[in-house]
């Protein structure tokens, strides 16, 4: 016990006070050591040795101001992402008078409508803290199979059909390649099929477009009812799915904790494997879904087509605020992200900003995203000390 | 008392280490056991036997007076076992509810394959609330998730999780090895109240302290071996020093 007592913290003298003060309950769990190794700031300390004087709330009628701040700066941020996005509404909105006009809005709709559905489908895979380079690659695999499918003869389900299986057929060597090849990290599979289907793409094609597909598929990829495309309710449909999947299902609770602790997972029965592979199989089929839209506006299977939406994809998660280190995030956000970037380029086209100029202000949202959740992680952090020191 | 877990002649060699030599426990309900022996002893690999992770080599292990047969983690979980490992195994991302529930999720209809059930969400964080308040472990905020709270908090949910699905044994893996004193103290009162709900209770813990204040037997184990066994007290603890140590006459 002493060795114990001699490792803890300084803060354990505080711990031991409190202790004698009168904690029958587990009420007042709150951990002084921990909170000291967090936050060495007086606000702590204070707290506790309030806390001392036998008013366990002592602390935390002492200091409402600080605690809801914080509660009001987490808030914010939390909704951090779609804020973003209503400001740069706004500000493109006053700068530019076609920017808010339906015509336009539809356009950034269609054209966001391909790295929404990739967005989705990698936000999955990053909520299991892995990642899938591939589905740019796949999403061209997947246009001039279906294409060339389509010259062949083949009716408009099929089309569609190969277009969707080539997806989930890619995902599943994704999957199967990281959990039964035990490959360190996800990033090494994913690499690799993002070589070889392009790779595959381009042979197939001879490396030109293939031209024509099924009118559905045009109607879907390009068409609108009025001024709103039909691929933004196919994006909105999905998107529905996915997060009634991930809030309402055990598949998608076996998702975040995998995501959360994978070891944990396994330890409770959670077949981590299993939801690995689906995880990334439901990825390339959403890449499939893309490269219906992709197809269908282009009218053709290009070979070339989704190179570098893998960036998008994996930058509209993360803008979306999703973590790379697993656990976090949504559907909502990750649309949001995909459609800050859709509103970015949009917007720079409109106020014709040099098209060199995109990537760098993409680039700094992202920072300026990522840094937000640097951001909020600090705040919880502060949030947790706070309230383990009032409570 | 009658006997939860009664381990017999437990045998288990690591290449040409002998980890676990024929070694003999029995927990009755409502009974602390608390489980010492320095570095290297083979408390954890005993624990690791009777929670599946490892089979034993020789040896048996009878849960009721019948023979068990532990094959996995989930075929302990199957005989009543819950465990508590020192990492806690707790998911920071998600609530105590769903940290509960982790891998055993109550969902409908169960004609649909596992993954595919809905969630029944209202169901199981009150049946989280039911125990939480059971075992007064008292918790700021239910829903938030369980990352942002503090160590005693999550050590409490961990021990609250093992005994709302131990329908017989808890296993303590160093329950107070991360806590401070107050903390250290909840969890003990915690171990305290599940003795009274009449669980059988396994404590491995290297606090001599926490041990007499609240094992009702100390089994001291030694190079794989189980080389004694005393009621923890202020005046026993000198002599299960030198049974840990091997200095004991």
């Amino acid at each position: 016990m002493r060795i114990v007592q001699l490792s803890s913290s300084v803060g354990d003298i505080g711990g031991l006070a409190l202790g004698e003060v009168a904690m029958s309950t587990l009420a007042n769990v709150g951990r002084p050591s921990e909170a000291d190794l967090a936050d060495p700031s007086p606000g702590a300390h204070v707290a506790s040795l309030q806390s001392v004087d036998g008013d366990p709330s002592g602390g935390a009628a002492r200091q409402p101001g600080r605690y809801r701040l914080l509660r009001g700066a987490l808030a914010v941020i939390r909704l951090g992402p779609a804020l973003i996005l209503a400001c740069l509404v706004v500000a493109m909105t006053l700068l530019s008078p076609v920017f808010l006009t339906t015509g336009n809005v539809g356009n950034i709709l269609s054209q966001t409508a391909a790295i929404a559905l990739l967005a989705i489908g990698q936000l999955l895979v990053i909520i299991t803290k892995g990642i899938d380079l591939s589905v740019g690659s796949t999403l061209a695999l997947a246009s001039v199979l279906g294409a060339l499918a389509f010259r062949n003869g083949s009716g408009a389900v099929i089309v569609i059909a190969v277009m969707l299986a080539t997806g989930a057929a890619v995902g599943f060597v994704n999957g199967a390649g990281y959990v039964w090849g035990r490959l360190p990290h996800p990033f090494i599979i994913t690499l690799a099929t993002l070589s070889i289907a392009r790779g595959l793409a381009l042979q197939f094609a001879d490396g030109q477009p293939v031209r024509g597909v099924p009118d559905i598929v045009q109607t879907i990829g390009g068409g609108s009812l009025g001024w709103l495309p039909y691929s933004a309710f196919l994006v909105a449909g999905i998107a529905g799915i996915v997060a009634l999947v991930m809030s309402r299902l055990v598949l998608g609770r076996w998702i975040y904790a995998t995501g959360g602790n994978a070891e944990a997972a396994r330890r409770t029965g959670i077949p981590v494997r299993s939801v690995l592979i689906s995880v990334y199989l439901l990825c390339g089929l959403l890449a499939g879904v893309a490269a219906i839209v992709t197809s269908g506006r282009l009218n053709a299977g290009s070979p070339t087509s989704g190179s570098l939406a893998e960036l998008d994809s994996i930058a509209a998660v993360i803008i979306g605020g999703a973590s790379f280190l697993g656990g976090r995030g949504n559907v909502g956000n990750a649309l949001v992200g995909a459609l800050m970037i859709g509103v970015i380029r949009n917007g720079m086209n409109l106020l014709n900003v040099g098209a060199f100029l995109q990537p760098i202000v993409i680039g700094v949202v992202i920072v300026v995203a990522v840094e937000s959740d640097v951001l909020r992680a600090r705040l919880e952090d502060r949030f947790r000390v706070l309230r383990a020191a009032t409570t | 008392m009658s006997t939860a877990l009664s381990v017999r002649g437990a045998t288990k060699r690591f290449g040409a280490v002998l980890a676990l030599d024929s070694v003999d426990v029995d927990v009755n309900y409502g009974e602390v056991v608390a489980l010492l022996g320095d570095n290297g002893a083979g408390k954890s690999t005993l624990i690791k036997c009777i929670t599946g992770v490892h089979r034993l080599d020789d040896g048996v292990i009878e849960i009721d007076g019948e023979l068990a047969h532990i094959t996995s983690p989930a075929a302990a979980r199957a005989h009543g076992i819950e465990t508590v490992y020192q990492d806690l195994a707790l998911f920071d991302n998600l609530t105590p509810a769903a940290n509960f529930y982790a891998g055993r999720e109550d969902a409908v209809p169960r004609w649909l394959p596992r993954p595919l059930r809905v969630l029944r969400r209202r169901a199981m964080s009150d049946a989280t609330v039911d125990v939480i308040d059971r075992l007064q472990v008292s918790l700021p905020e239910r829903s938030a998730v369980v990352g942002l709270m503090s160590g005693g908090q999550r050590q409490a949910i961990a021990v609250a999780r093992a005994a709302a699905f131990a329908s017989k044994v808890v296993i303590l893996d160093e329950p107070t090895a991360a806590l401070g004193v107050r903390e250290s103290r909840q969890v003990l009162d915690l171990i305290r109240r599940m003795r009274a709900e009449a669980h059988a209770v396994i404590v491995i813990s290297h606090a001599l302290d926490h041990v007499t204040e609240v094992a009702d037997r100390a089994v001291v184990m030694r190079r794989g071996r189980k080389v004694g066994e005393e009621v923890p007290s202020p005046e026993s603890q000198q002599r299960i020093v030198a049974m840990i140590v091997g200095t004991a006459a």
